[in-house]
C-alpha cells in the first residue's frame, strides 16, 4: 500500500517534470481549448444563446482536451518503450494508474480555470462567491471522473495502431455522465436562465458516484489491461 | 479430399443445418403473421407491424451484450479460462452490434410514423445509441492485434467495463432528460395488444433467438478458424513460398 | 395497407442485413478453411 502510494507520487511527479519542461499542454492543449471557444461563439453567433450554453460548451472544450492530454501522457510511455520497461521492472500497476491519474487531474484543473475564465470573458458568464464553491467542487469531482476514465481507456488503447482515432470513440460514450452532471451543476453556479446555486448540488452526487466508481474500477482493471 | 471440399459445410454441423431451416420457416411465418395475418392496432394502425421486427431485434441485441458479458467473466476467471470464451464474447458482440443497428433503424422508421419524427431525446433511446457506440468500440479493441491472449484480456475487461458503464449512462440520461418534459412520447404508447399480435411478437422473440444461436455459433467457429490461421500462418507462408521456389 | 413504404422498408432492412451478415460470416469462414484440414475442426 505504501510502495503502491510511493510509486504513484514518483510517476506523477516525473509526468508534471516532463510538463513543465516540455510545455505541452500549456503551450498546446490550453490555447486549443480556448480556440475551440472562441470557435464556438462564430458558430453560435449570438450572446443570448452563448450565455445559455456557456456550462455545457466549457465542459465540451475540456473534454475534447481530455482525449490530447491522454494521448500526450501515454505517448511519454510507449515512444520508447517506458512502460513495458516499468511492468517488466516490477513497479506496481495500480501505482502506475493513480500517479497517471493524478498528474492528468493536475493538468485537467489548470485547464478548466482556464477555460471558466474564457467563459466569464467570452461568453458573459456569471460567478458569484457561492457559484464559486459549487464550481470548485464540480471541476474536482469531474476532474477526478474525467483523469480515471482516461488513464483507463488510455491505457487501453497505448501502444495500438490507430489509438488516435480509437481513444475518442471509447472514451466519449463513456464520458457522457460527466458531461451531464458537470455541465448542470456549471449551469447552477453561472445562474444561467435563473437556476439557482442550490439546484446544482444534486447533480454533484452523480459527478462523485462516477468519479468513486472509476477510480476504483481503473485502479484495480489497469494491470490485467497493461499487462502484456 | 478433392471431392469433399466442394460439400464442405466448414462452419456447419447437422444441428447448425437443422437450426438453420427452422429458423427460416420461422422467418417466413413471422413476414407472413407481422404483414399480413394481425390486424392494424386501434392506436398506432398499421405502423405496429413494424414492431414485430424491432422489438424482438433490440431484445436479442441486449442478449448478446449480456452473453459477451458473461462469456468474458468466463474468460477472465482463471479456472475457465479459454480462448473460447472469448471467441463466444467477439461473436455475440459483433451480432448484438447488428441487432442494434437493425433495431435503430427500424425503430427511427417507426417513430417517424408514429411520432413524426425520426429521434427523440428519450432516456431509452439516448442509452441504446451510446450502447451502440460503445460496442463499436469494443469491436475495434478485438482488432487490435497482439496475440490471441492479449486481445482476450483486454476486450473482456472493456466488455465488463462497459456493464458497468452502461447503467450509469442510462440513469444520467433519465434523469437529464427528466428536465426535458417535451421527449416523453415513448410513454403514451402503452397498447393493450390482442391475442393474435401478442403472439406474433412471441412468435419474433423466438425466430430471432433462434437467429441468434444460429450466427453465435457459425460465427464462433469462423473465428477459431481465422485465429487458427493466425497460428499456423507463419508456417503456411514459408511453405507456399518454398514450394513457389520450387524446392520441396 | 397505410404507410406500406416504411413497414416494408424495416423488414426489409432487418432480414436483408441479417441475410448479408451471416454471407459475410460463411464465406470468409469458407476461405479461412481452405488451409485448415476438417479433421481439425473442433466441431466436427
Amino acid at each position: 500500500m505504501k510502495s503502491m502510494l510511493r510509486t504513484a507520487r514518483t510517476i506523477a511527479s516525473k509526468d508534471l517534470r516532463i510538463e513543465l519542461r516540455s510545455r505541452v499542454v500549456t503551450n498546446q492543449v490550453i490555447p486549443f481549448a480556448a480556440l475551440v471557444m472562441i470557435l464556438f461563439a462564430f458558430a453560435l453567433d449570438s450572446d443570448a444563446v452563448l450565455e445559455r450554453v456557456a456550462p455545457g460548451l466549457v465542459w465540451l472544450a475540456t473534454i475534447f482536451s481530455v482525449l490530447f492530454i491522454v494521448a500526450r501522457s501515454f505517448a511519454l510511455e510507449t515512444a520508447d518503450g517506458a512502460l513495458e520497461a516499468l511492468r517488466a521492472a516490477g513497479v506496481d500497476p495500480m501505482g502506475i494508474f493513480l500517479g497517471k491519474t493524478l498528474a492528468l487531474a493536475t493538468q485537467l484543473i489548470a485547464l478548466e480555470a482556464v477555460l471558466v475564465g474564457a467563459s466569464v470573458v467570452l461568453y458573459r458568464a456569471d460567478v458569484s462567491a457561492s457559484g464559486g464553491v459549487l464550481l470548485v467542487t464540480t471541476s474536482v469531482l469531474a476532474t477526478v471522473g474525467l483523469a480515471s476514465v482516461g488513464t483507463l481507456y488510455g491505457g487501453l488503447a497505448a501502444g495500438a495502431k490507430g489509438r488516435e482515432t480509437l481513444l475518442p470513440l471509447l472514451l466519449l460514450p463513456v464520458v457522457a455522465p460527466v458531461l451531464i452532471g458537470a455541465t448542470r451543476a456549471t449551469e447552477s453556479a453561472f445562474g444561467t436562465n435563473g437556476i439557482d446555486v442550490s439546484e446544482g448540488w444534486p447533480w454533484l452526487g452523480l459527478l462523485a458516484v462516477f468519479a468513486v466508481l472509476f477510480s476504483v474500477v481503473g485502479t484495480v482493471a489497469f494491470g490485467p489491461l497493461v499487462d502484456d | 479430399m478433392t471431392t469433399r471440399v466442394a460439400r464442405d459445410r466448414v462452419t456447419g454441423t447437422p444441428f447448425t443445418r437443422g437450426l438453420g431451416i427452422v429458423t427460416i420457416a420461422g422467418i417466413v411465418w413471422l413476414v407472413i403473421f407481422g404483414l399480413f395475418v394481425t390486424p392494424a392496432d386501434v392506436n398506432q394502425g398499421e405502423t405496429v407491424r413494424i414492431m414485430y421486427a424491432h422489438v424482438p431485434g433490440a431484445w436479442l441485441a441486449y442478449l448478446a451484450f449480456i452473453v459477451t458479458a458473461l462469456s468474458s467473466a468466463m474468460y477472465l476467471w482463471r479456472r475457465t479460462r479459454s480462448l473460447t470464451w472469448d471467441r463466444i464474447a467477439g461473436a455475440s458482440a459483433e451480432i448484438g452490434v447488428l441487432f442494434m443497428g437493425i433495431s435503430l433503424v427500424t425503430g427511427s422508421l417507426w417513430g417517424r410514423l408514429t411520432w413524426g419524427t425520426f429521434w427523440t431525446w428519450d432516456a431509452r433511446l439516448t442509452t441504446t445509441a451510446f450502447l451502440f457506440v460503445t460496442y463499436i468500440g469494443y469491436l475495434a479493441v478485438r482488432n487490435l492485434g497482439g496475440t490471441h491472449h492479449q486481445r482476450a484480456r483486454r476486450s473482456a475487461v472493456l466488455a465488463l467495463l462497459a456493464v458497468l458503464e452502461i447503467p450509469l449512462v442510462h440513469f444520467s440520461v433519465e434523469i437529464w432528460n427528466s428536465l426535458h418534459q417535451e421527449a416523453s412520447v415513448a410513454g403514451n404508447t402503452d397498447v393493450t395488444m390482442d391475442g393474435l399480435m401478442l403472439f406474433t411478437l412471441f412468435l419474433g422473440v423466438i425466430v430471432f433467438t433462434l437467429m441468434y444461436v444460429w450466427m453465435l455459433l457459425h460465427r464462433q467457429r469462423a473465428l477459431t478458424l481465422e485465429d487458427m490461421l493466425d497460428d499456423t500462418g507463419l508456417d503456411r507462408a514459408l511453405a507456399a513460398r518454398r514450394a513457389e521456389a520450387g524446392v520441396s | 395497407m397505410k404507410d406500406a413504404g416504411f413497414i416494408i422498408a424495416s423488414y426489409v432492412v432487418t432480414f436483408a442485413s441479417i441475410g448479408v451478415f451471416s454471407f459475410v460470416v460463411l464465406r470468409r469462414s469458407r476461405s479461412a478453411a481452405r488451409d485448415i484440414r476438417p479433421e481439425d475442426r473442433p466441431w466436427s
